[in-house]
């Protein structure tokens, strides 16, 4: 089992690089604006409906891939880049589970 | 006193049928019997030692493969049942609560606890050594799968005699799952069965990506990996985003019928149909899960046997990886009725036909790949041939089921019970059977007997078709799936005769393979050279059964079916690409009882749950906690071999050569 | 592994850090370049996880939008949710995310006892976040609002609930690894748990933006 290590592409398994001090803080100070953004313009309604709908979930998405980037150095990744490309299917899967499920949901509406 | 015990275990043990209490008797002398053999030969240390304690990816395979041999008799007991009781108009044979329990487990039982852990132990036995490893890439969490499905199983078996099977069908449809209409325990005995087995199934299908991405041997690319690691592959991608939502799903029927939420429920705005919508999104990428690594065997044995290189490799993959990707994105096409629009309809109806083009490569692949082969009729290449129309044949009323609007006549009649029938007896069993040939002396030492082997399958290839033809017809002629009585007038008699006699004759051909097992134990002469069908792969090259560490130098990969490279190489008497390695220390895991306890921990754990018994279900909870934080603080877990226990190991493996 | 490995060195630990790009075949005997493969396989493995993991979310969240219109009479997200005590959540997650960063940066300094206090004070901030989060869940059902009230407080519950049960589980695991890092210190194996249970909190963090976002803010937009 783990004598095993001398293949192809076995290096990929190594968990990227482990970031510096300052890409933690920009990290950080990023995650911390996308949150007030939204907090701001939404708590008190300057922006509302739909436009609202949308700030929030770009925001939320953007902390997604600050928080990929910046704190799980993504990034950094050596090829082949299996960590990647399993994020991006669970990403798709993902979202395919909860648009497909709102979707067929709205014709079957109870209560 | 006496009184409260009898009425406890009138409700605790299921009572008043026949064919239960001669199960009940069976069970209880199986029981003693395995007692009695095992303490009789001493061999309690033995069976705990080598196997209920081991990690070695080959045992764990043996174990699967028993397990779910034995679970495919109880299946198919429950297969003849349900085809006897409508084998002729108006028959008291089971009562219509007990035909219900017996669809449910059939098809329970069938998927998850026959086809799963037959396709894993083959996956267990296969892949590392196909692949040039020395084990799995968790050779503990391997085990401890392996051991939770086996509690599952059990769970999920005992409440055949134990407080009373469930009976909602195999996907357990809300509202008829929740607590309103199911009041008894049979549904938790499902929930928690299902559930418990499920978790080990997810961690298969992660380590079994690692194992493959990660442990080639030196030099196999990707694209020169055998096609059935590339199935597996592609069955375990599939499984690690299906099985999450099982999960989920399950959980929540459980906190519906626990905790009283309001998910599927009729009533507090739960919404059943939400079920349906989450369940088949796990349902539909299970079909695909188990029937992909058929595929790859599929292409392993027609390779092998027609002695040809695989027609189309890249394709194969593709269309593989395709199909995995592809079967998350149909999972509405098992409820068009359901009452989505026309635009949801339609998305789901054109997902479900592009499926079929990939699959249709494959055949294609195949057929070519015998086209013009030195083509020798073994059984595993029986099944494979007959596994080639069947599938096509499947196919084809898959694609017409697709149609959504031809649906609302095919929903839930006998012609979607023959067809998925076809394609997961055509599809999934034969391949597995073949597969099961194929690798069987690798796994043991020695072939199956041919002949016997050959008997079986004549009589579940013919039984098949006896038995699933007809069942089209009776449904275009308007018979539902699970009713458990009709009358003269329907006029589906004739029909349902035909196909109870088609049941039995694969009932036979399965008592065939028993009986072949068995003769080939006590009768079929050792295989001493390890390539017995003169193979193309890795799993070829060392001796049957394989040692422990499998390989003793790792293998050095250069072309795509190396081992047959490499033996082509020989015969034409030009030297080997490859540079003797000198033999050094293998590391290896060492055996650990925690899978076992952590298992039974969770079993016990699942049995407090279903009968809501706190004081076992806390209990089972802290140990599995306790099991976690021992494994955790453990760091003693691996060894070295020395060299010259391998070398020894060696000498006397291949010293018959 | 025999104990006499485990325990690396700093200086030998960084060079299994550092050695493992170009070793060719047969290299056996090197003890440092196997635990280093067989730890980082063991971090990918994990890495799948957290995508099985995503995908449990993905069905919780598919459920809460389906059924949290489906009051049932009962409260609503406007009526119930207090977002002050929300806010100050989800700072507190993003903070010790940034501090179990922290944590694993110290490590490659090979400064355990930085590594331990950022670990205690990453333990603390997720032990405070889940205190007022269980304040919240008690005032709901004090007010009347509990599972069984509707579709949903049901779907409410079980995905908010469900995170803050993997944020609970991750606090008992990094207590774990505390004591783990005080008996072997730093090495390849404790190495490979710190930076994998970092990369669980990030994936909480990251579920709790959405879990944010869309329960709450929508909640009371």
């Amino acid at each position: 089992m783990a004598s095993q290590q001398n293949h192809a592409d076995a290096h990929g398994a190594h968990d990227g690089g482990h970031g510096s001090l300052k890409s933690y803080v920009i990290g950080f100070v990023l995650s911390i604006v996308l949150t007030i953004i939204p907090l701001v313009l939404v708590l008190n309604d300057i922006v509302e409906g739909t436009a609202a709908k949308v700030v929030l979930l770009v925001t939320a998405f953007l902390q997604f891939v600050v928080q990929l980037v910046f704190f799980m150095h993504l990034k950094e990744e050596s090829k082949p880049r299996y960590n990647l490309m399993s994020l991006l299917l669970g990403v798709l899967l993902v979202l395919t589970i909860v648009i497909g499920s709102v979707w067929i949901m709205t014709y079957n509406k109870v209560g | 006193m006496l009184d409260n015990i009898k009425e406890f275990a009138s409700e605790f043990f299921v009572t008043g049928d026949p064919l239960i209490y001669g199960a009940d008797v069976s069970i209880g002398l199986a029981m003693i019997a395995i007692i009695t053999v095992l303490t009789y030969f001493k061999k309690w240390g033995w069976l705990w030692r080598e196997w209920l304690t081991t990690v070695d990816h080959k045992r764990v395979g043996i174990m699967y493969i028993i397990a779910s041999i034995l679970m495919l008799f109880r299946g198919g007991v429950d297969a003849l049942l349900m085809r006897t009781q409508i084998a002729l108009p108006d028959i008291q044979f089971l009562e219509a609560e007990h035909y219900n329990q017996i669809f449910t487990t059939h098809g329970v039982i069938m998927i998850l606890f026959m086809a799963m852990p037959l396709m894993f132990g083959l996956f267990n036995i296969v892949v590392p050594l196909q692949i040039g490893a020395r084990d799995v890439a968790y050779p503990f969490l391997n085990s401890l799968s392996f051991w939770m499905f086996f509690f599952g199983a059990m769970l999920f078996n005992m409440s055949f005699v134990i407080g009373g099977s469930p009976d909602a069908g195999w996907l357990s449809y809300a509202p008829l799952s929740e607590l309103s209409h199911s009041p008894g325990v049979g549904q938790d005995f499902y929930i928690w069965g299902i559930q418990i087995s499920g978790i080990g199934s997810l961690a298969t299908g992660i380590n079994f990506i690692v194992t493959i991405l990660k442990m080639r041997a030196p030099g196999m690319k990707l694209m020169q990996m055998p096609m059935f690691s590339w199935s597996v592959l592609s069955s375990c991608v599939t499984i690690i985003f299906a099985f999450p939502i099982l999960t989920v799903t399950l959980a929540l029927l459980f906190l519906d019928r626990y905790l009283g939420a309001h998910f599927f429920t009729l009533d507090g705005g739960g919404n059943p149909m939400m079920y349906v919508n989450l369940i088949w999104m796990w349902g539909h990428p299970e079909v695909y899960i188990v029937v992909l690594p058929a595929f790859g065997i599929f292409s392993e044995v027609v390779a092998t046997f027609s002695k040809k290189k695989l027609f189309g490799y890249k394709s194969m993959v593709f269309a593989m990886m395709i199909i995995s990707v592809l079967s998350f994105f149909t999972w509405l096409h098992h409820f068009f009725t359901m009452g989505s629009g026309a635009d949801v309809n339609a998305f789901f109806a054109i997902t479900t036909m592009l499926i079929a083009i990939p699959t249709g490569v494959k055949i294609f692949n195949w057929l070519f790949t015998m086209f013009r082969g030195r083509i020798t009729f073994t059984t595993p290449m029986l099944w494979t041939l007959a596994f080639i129309p069947c599938f096509v044949i499947g196919g084809m009323t898959g694609v017409l089921l697709s149609v959504a609007p031809a649906d609302f006549q095919f929903h839930n009649s006998y012609f979607l019970i023959a067809h998925f029938h076809q394609v997961l007896i055509g599809g999934v069993a034969f391949g597995y059977f073949a597969g099961l040939s194929y690798w069987w002396p690798k796994m043991f030492g020695f072939k199956l007997n041919e002949k016997l082997g050959k008997w079986a399958f004549w009589l579940w290839n013919i039984g098949f078709y006896v038995c699933f033809m007809p069942q089209y017809f009776l449904g275009l002629d308007g018979m539902t799936r699970r009713v458990s009585e009709y009358s003269w007038d329907m006029g589906w008699g004739p029909l349902n005769l035909v196909s109870t006699i088609g049941g039995f004759l694969m009932g036979i051909g399965f008592l065939f393979q028993v009986w072949q097992i068995a003769h080939s134990i006590k009768f079929m002469e050792r295989d001493t050279t390890g390539d017995p069908w003169n193979g193309r792969t890795l799993e070829w090259s060392i001796p049957s059964p394989a040692p422990l560490y499998n390989f003793a130098t790792l293998p050095q990969v250069k072309d795509q079916d190396d081992w047959w490279e490499d033996k082509q190489r020989k015969q034409q008497g030009l030297p080997s690409l490859k540079t003797p390695q000198p033999i050094e220390p293998i590391h290896m895991p060492k055996n650990s009882a925690i899978p076992f306890i952590k298992s039974l921990c969770w079993f016990v754990a699942g049995f407090g749950f279903v009968f809501d018994w706190l004081f076992f279900a806390i209990p089972g909870m802290i140990g599995v906690l306790i099991c976690m934080l021992v494994r955790s603080f453990s760091y003693d877990t691996d060894y070295y071999i020395p060299v010259d226990e391998v070398k020894r190991t060696e000498a006397a493996l291949r010293g018959t050569n | 592994m025999q104990e006499r490995k485990m325990r690396l060195s700093p200086r030998e630990a960084a060079h299994t850090e550092v050695g493992h790009g170009g070793h060719s075949a047969g290299h056996h005997g090197h003890d440092e370049h196997h635990e280093h493969e067989h730890e980082s396989l063991k971090t990918f493995g994990f890495w799948l996880f957290l995508m099985t993991d995503c995908i449990l979310f993905a069905s919780l969240f598919a459920c809460y939008l389906v059924l949290h219109g489906n009051t049932n009479g009962g409260p609503t997200a406007e009526e119930l949710f207090e977002m002050p005590g929300v806010i100050a959540e989800t700072f507190i997650l993003l903070t010790s995310s940034f501090t179990s960063g922290l944590a694993v940066l110290a490590m490659h300094k090979k400064n355990l006892k930085g590594l331990i206090t950022w670990l205690a004070v990453t333990v603390l901030l997720g032990a405070s976040f889940i205190y007022l989060e269980v304040d919240e869940f008690l005032k709901m059902v004090h007010e009347g609002a509990t599972i069984s009230t509707s579709a949903f407080l049901s779907s409410f519950f079980t995905l908010v609930g469900t995170h803050g049960l993997h944020v609970s589980l991750g606090l008992c695991w990094m207590i774990g690894l505390i004591f783990q890092l005080k008996r072997h210190g730093i090495t390849p194996v404790t190495m490979r748990k710190v930076n994998v249970i970092s990369l669980y909190w990030h994936f909480l963090d990251v579920v709790w933006i959405f879990v944010f976002t869309i329960v709450y803010m929508m909640g009371v937009m």
